[in-house]
């Protein structure tokens, strides 16, 4: 069936949440309505990848966009735009539109935005394999199997410089490398989607908007390194997500490119998913494997690192979903197309969770070396309600704190440790200059301490106090030694606690009481809080004169 | 049994040397070994917590930090192997700010009201805190509160003494294979608890107690009997008769300062004479008699093709774990009573018998090496008289307490002998208290019973040490019988799932359920580590080789038992008495 327009609606599970599914099925009502069934066709797509209003409709080929859309929108653009070709002006979207009318040019709507990852996101139909192959998926896999060794797909990646976007930027092709060349029959390949930093969910719509990217990239690593089975730990709270990967993965075998014997070669290669029970250390590489194991979910003892003695005490590489979700484009393309993306000594694109006190609110891909300024003032259109800008979080909070004298910083790997913070998994938490400085290290610390695992003592109880003593802060009965005392606290946690959750954790805290010492300081002498925000008197602020 | 110091000396032999720099001083030690073996082998001993000899190495606590230059963050020594031109350093500034700190964190969540504790003198936590010099508790905050689990007959859990070290899980998981007990909740809230967060003896929980020997503190402990042995001594309407197992005789001098491995059989007895029991007998004499019964039902099966292998049933925790596990294997056990149990129901019938004496005034008391001890004097079919065979047991620690609060120093003690009768035994019973011994007697007596003839070498070294699992096979009447011999849990299982396989070619199994059998007992004085097994394994076989009568069959006092009293082996009445049936447990 030929159809003379698609109307694609972004099916994300926030945009769930905000009715786009009653927005589709109005859509299909509409149109059915105005007899337009055999000639305008419905998609569900996944996230259209930009800080955008949902729910968020394109009409194809016209490349308008409508956002936000009610469920009593739909039968103007039905009658209006898809029966007499007219673009309904006031209800186009907003975003850098600039007045004029915006159209959907792929790959973003906004021109920072450079799309490698999420290539596919917003344009195809997740659940429906064709599209995908369409955009050329399983191509680079197809490449791989008949074109290359698996020495040769190693060294793609290593010469790449892709680095794993979990958070911690390890090289990409290393891990491979070392996987490949450890011992061992078995060996596996593990997708970690335990997605569990707040203000992060890149890979949840990286999954429902392009699942295929991952699988295809599975299976290209498992070709790499030798293994014929893979795991995606997926946290249960994603459960479209998972359907998405359940469709996904079924409709790759029935065609042959997972499954036994792909494409008629003799790599047979295997994904089964494993759901996460909602523990945030689950995250961590060790931990999701004995957490995939059945067992508690704890991290390892490293070394040995996961490609020596890995899942089941076999060889494996774990890798983030979108480090995967990057590969298919590497091969295809070439690893000198990947870095000239992004800094020389950080390639490629990140994916950026804009939360918080942020105008425009959502995902965007942009080139590594990109500024805060930029993401937050540009893209995210600045802060809310005409406020400053108090702090970003970056990473989460086992991530970087930004205070706004780091703005015009590059944002990459390497970059942001020079100045105590990093990169993580690409959350930007913003924050305005109306909270408490206390309470948001409070905020952080709480999260840590409800989600340490209880192995290493400087966590479970250093964690703890860490807590104690900043609720006594704010509630005014905290004293100067205090401030030292946390401080001391966070470094020896920083310096003693068993895996990189403990280790991160008092990061926040640590810069905090750097740069705002200040605002500590009057919490704990004068016992009061200057916005007001901590459960004692705000700080009394001088009377105005009142003219008459 | 995982990583010994042996068998880093055995390493050190086998894989090539690293040269590494500890304190400054450059010193070679085996390739693979971690930092803090590295530090041992050079005298210096990094103090640990969770870290425990024989269990995977696990890196929670964090008391065992070392400063490696080169690397931002301190490392635990004791998951950390070494490499070539590591420079470490074991009492910086930083290392001594760490550690201290991290116990300090441990103290802020602890009771410290160490005076009401079990473990007052014996604690590692308290040590640790007396060597780093901890003066106060700089990290003050909320402390957790929980109840005290007192619902097993011989294991008593206090989580409020716990710092979560994970000492007594990897026991119960790696040593035992029982997993009764793992880690519940997160963070802060972590607490170690039975599945289903059940109460422990409503788990499959066996009461080994290898778990109370593998705490640094006094979360774990025995369920005392204490109080209620005092007010029996003090009952004058009661008889208190004492027996004391084969492997406290070798153990009870620690707690008194004498070495472990000293043989305190005669100072023992005049101790807990002292201490007021009306009779001081011994287990042994019942050891000789389980041997009678044991071995002639192992030679009435082997001679009528009954159920084989046979399994010795002297450990109470093995036979839990039995009924829990391996319940499709209870007609391969023995049904022979415990040597306590067998004691137990002869003193109140015979022995009762014999003073005139109404088994409702007698109090039967053990000291065992053991913790199901507990568990086993309770169970139901255990009231051979109509009275329960024991009434209460006592473990080493707590007979050692007692001692000590009368007043009694054992070391002074002068040597006297157990009354009679049921104080006579041979070295065939004596050996029962350490792994392999409850085989060796047997086949002592089985292979002169069966031939005729008189075995003229008693050793049979095949079946003894600290090896998981022996096996030996001897020659009687031209049939070769393979026996075969594990102690722990962990090595149990191995030979049980050749027999559930159909693949064992065992006629006789002995398993006890703690490393190192009764010696290694979980009633035993803390610590009781490998070390400490081995000598105390040593002295059992010196108190076997001092004895005149080394063969149960030969025990006279056992003789005339049967001739006044019980008839023939396996007879009726010895039936009635002295054997037992089981029952199958949930696995959850």
């Amino acid at each position: 069936m030929f159809y003379r327009a698609h109307v694609l609606v972004e099916m994300t599970s926030s945009s769930v949440a905000l009715g786009a599914a009653q927005v589709k099925e109005q859509l299909e009502r509409e149109i059915a309505r105005a007899g337009l069934g055999n000639e305008v066709k419905v998609l569900e797509t996944g996230s259209f990848g930009a800080a955008l209003p949902s729910p968020f409709v394109v009409v194809y080929p016209d490349n308008v966009i409508y956002a936000p859309v009610s469920v009593r929108d739909v039968r103007r653009i039905v009658e209006e735009h898809l029966l007499k070709g007219r673009v309904v002006r006031e209800l186009l979207f907003a975003g850098e539109r600039g007045g004029g009318v915006a159209t959907f040019i792929p790959p973003s709507p906004l021109k920072k935005e450079k799309r490698v990852v999420l290539r596919n996101s917003g344009l195809i139909d997740p659940l429906n394999i064709e599209e995908y192959i369409a955009r050329d998926g399983y191509l680079a896999l197809a490449k791989v199997l008949t074109e290359m060794t698996p020495e040769e797909v190693i060294e793609v990646v290593k010469r790449s410089g892709l680095q794993g976007r979990g958070g911690a930027g390890f090289p990409t092709g290393l891990k491979w490398e070392f996987t490949r060349k450890a011992e061992g029959e078995e060996k596996y390949i593990v997708c970690n989607a335990d997605e569990g930093e707040p203000g992060t969910f890149k890979d949840r719509l990286i999954l429902e908007g392009d699942p295929h990217s991952v699988l295809e990239a599975m299976a290209i690593a498992g070709y790499a390194v030798g293994a014929n089975q893979g795991y995606i730990y997926v946290r249960a709270e994603y459960p479209q997500s998972i359907r998405h990967l359940e469709v996904a993965i079924a409709q790759a075998k029935e065609r042959g490119l997972l499954g036994e014997r792909i494409l008629g070669t003799s790599f047979s290669f295997d994904v089964k998913i494993r759901r996460g029970a909602g523990a945030y250390v689950c995250g961590e590489e060790t931990a999701l494997l004995e957490s995939i194991e059945g067992k508690r979910g704890e991290p390892r003892v490293k070394p040995p690192y996961p490609p020596q003695k890995g899942l089941w005490g076999k060889p494996t590489v774990i890798n983030n979903v979108e480090t995967l979700a990057n590969i298919p484009p590497i091969i295809l393309n070439g690893p000198d197309w990947f870095r000239s993306i992004g800094t020389p000594t950080c390639p490629g694109t990140k994916v950026f969770t804009l939360t918080g006190n942020v105008n425009n609110l959502g995902l965007v891909e942009v080139p590594m070396g990109i500024t805060l300024r930029e993401l937050v003032f540009e893209i995210g259109g600045g802060i809310r309600g005409g406020h400053g800008l108090k702090l970003v979080q970056t990473g989460g909070p086992s991530g970087g704190t930004m205070t706004p004298d780091l703005l015009d910083v590059p944002m990459a790997f390497d970059t942001l440790p020079r100045y105590n913070s990093a990169l993580g998994s690409g959350a930007l938490t913003v924050i305005d200059d109306t909270h408490c400085i206390v309470d948001i290290v409070k905020n952080f610390a709480e999260f840590f301490l409800h989600e340490s695992c209880g192995k290493c003592t400087p966590c479970r109880v250093g964690g703890k106090r860490i807590v104690d003593i900043l609720e006594r802060i704010s509630a005014g009965a905290g004293s100067p030694e205090d401030l030292e005392k946390l401080r001391y606290l966070g470094q020896h946690m920083k310096a003693t606690a068993f895996c990189g959750l403990g280790q991160a954790a008092p990061n926040p805290l640590l810069r905090c009481l750097e740069f705002f010492r200040e605002e500590f300081e009057v919490h704990v002498r004068e016992k009061c809080c200057p916005q007001g925000v901590c459960t004692m008197r705000p700080k009394p602020q001088p009377k105005k004169t009142v003219r008459v | 049994m995982a990583k010994t110091l042996r068998e880093v000396a055995e390493k050190a032999q086998a894989v090539s040397l690293v040269t590494v720099t500890i304190d400054g001083r450059e010193v070679r030690v085996p390739e693979g070994v971690t930092i803090l073996e590295a530090c041992r082998m050079e005298g210096i001993h990094v103090p640990t917590l969770c870290y425990l000899e024989g269990l995977s190495a696990w890196g929670g606590c964090r008391i065992c930090m070392v400063e490696v230059e080169g690397q931002p963050n301190l490392v635990a020594s004791c998951v950390t192997p070494v490499r070539e031109g590591m420079k470490i350093w074991t009492s910086s500034k930083k290392v001594r700010e760490a550690r201290k700190t991290n116990l300090e964190l441990l103290l802020s969540n602890h009771p410290l009201d160490c005076q009401l504790c079990d473990r007052n003198g014996s604690c590692e936590l308290q040590e640790l805190a007396y060597q780093f010099g901890v003066r106060e508790i700089r990290f003050q905050g909320e402390r957790k509160v929980y109840e005290v689990d007192q619902s097993s007959p011989s294991v008593k859990r206090d989580p409020n003494r716990c710092i979560l070290c994970g000492r007594c899980v990897r026991t119960c998981r790696e040593i035992q294979t029982v997993c009764a007990i793992d880690f519940a909740n997160r963070g802060f809230d972590t607490v170690i608890s039975p599945s289903l967060g059940l109460p422990l003896g409503e788990s499959v929980c066996v009461n080994c107690g290898q778990c109370i020997l593998a705490c640094p503190t006094g979360a774990l402990s025995e369920v005392s009997h204490v109080e209620m042995v005092w007010e029996a001594i003090n009952d004058p309407e009661k008889f208190v008769i004492l027996q004391t197992a084969p492997a406290i005789r070798v153990s009870i001098g620690e707690p008194f300062g004498l070495p472990p491995g000293t043989v305190t059989t005669g100072k023992m007895v005049a101790a807990f004479r002292r201490l007021g029991f009306d009779r001081v007998f011994d287990t042994n004499f019942a050891a000789d008699l389980t041997i009678i019964e044991e071995g002639h039902e192992f030679i009435a099966r082997l001679k009528q093709g009954g159920k084989l292998p046979l399994i010795t049933s002297c450990s109470p925790g093995w036979i839990k774990f039995m009924e829990h596990f391996y319940p499709e294997l209870m007609e391969n056990v023995s049904t022979c009573k415990s040597p306590q149990q067998m004691f137990g129901a002869v003193a109140k019938t015979y022995y009762a018998q014999k003073l005139g004496i109404d088994p409702k005034d007698m109090v039967v008391v053990s000291i065992m090496p053991c913790t199901a001890k507990k568990f086993e004097c309770q169970r139901d079919e255990m009231c051979a008289s109509g009275f329960r065979d024991v009434d209460f047991s006592l473990t080493t620690r707590e007979a050692a307490r007692m001692l000590k609060e009368k007043g009694i120093d054992l070391k002074e003690m002068p040597e006297e002998d157990f009354d009679d009768p049921l104080g006579i035994s041979t070295g065939a019973a004596a050996v029962f208290g350490a792994t392999g011994g409850v085989m060796e007697a047997a086949l002592r007596s089985v292979y002169e019973i069966l031939t005729g003839k008189t075995l003229e070498r008693l050793d049979f070294y095949s079946v003894r040490g600290m090896d998981g699992v022996k096996e030996a096979t001897v020659d009687i009447n031209g049939m070769e019988v393979h026996v075969a011999v594990a102690h722990g849990l962990g090595n149990a299982r191995k030979v049980l799932d050749q027999v559930k396989a159909g693949r064992s070619k065992y006629h006789f199994i002995e398993i006890m359920a703690c490393p190192g059998g009764c010696i290694g007992g979980g009633g035993q004085p803390i610590p009781t580590n490998l070390e400490i097994r081995m000598k105390r394994i040593e002295a059992i076989y010196q108190v076997d080789r001092s004895l005149p009568l080394r063969k149960s069959h030969e025990n006279p006092a056992v003789q005339r038992l049967y001739e006044e009293f019980l008839g023939e082996p396996n007879g009726e009445r010895a039936h009635h008495l002295l054997h037992t049936h089981y029952v199958p447990r949930e696995r959850m």
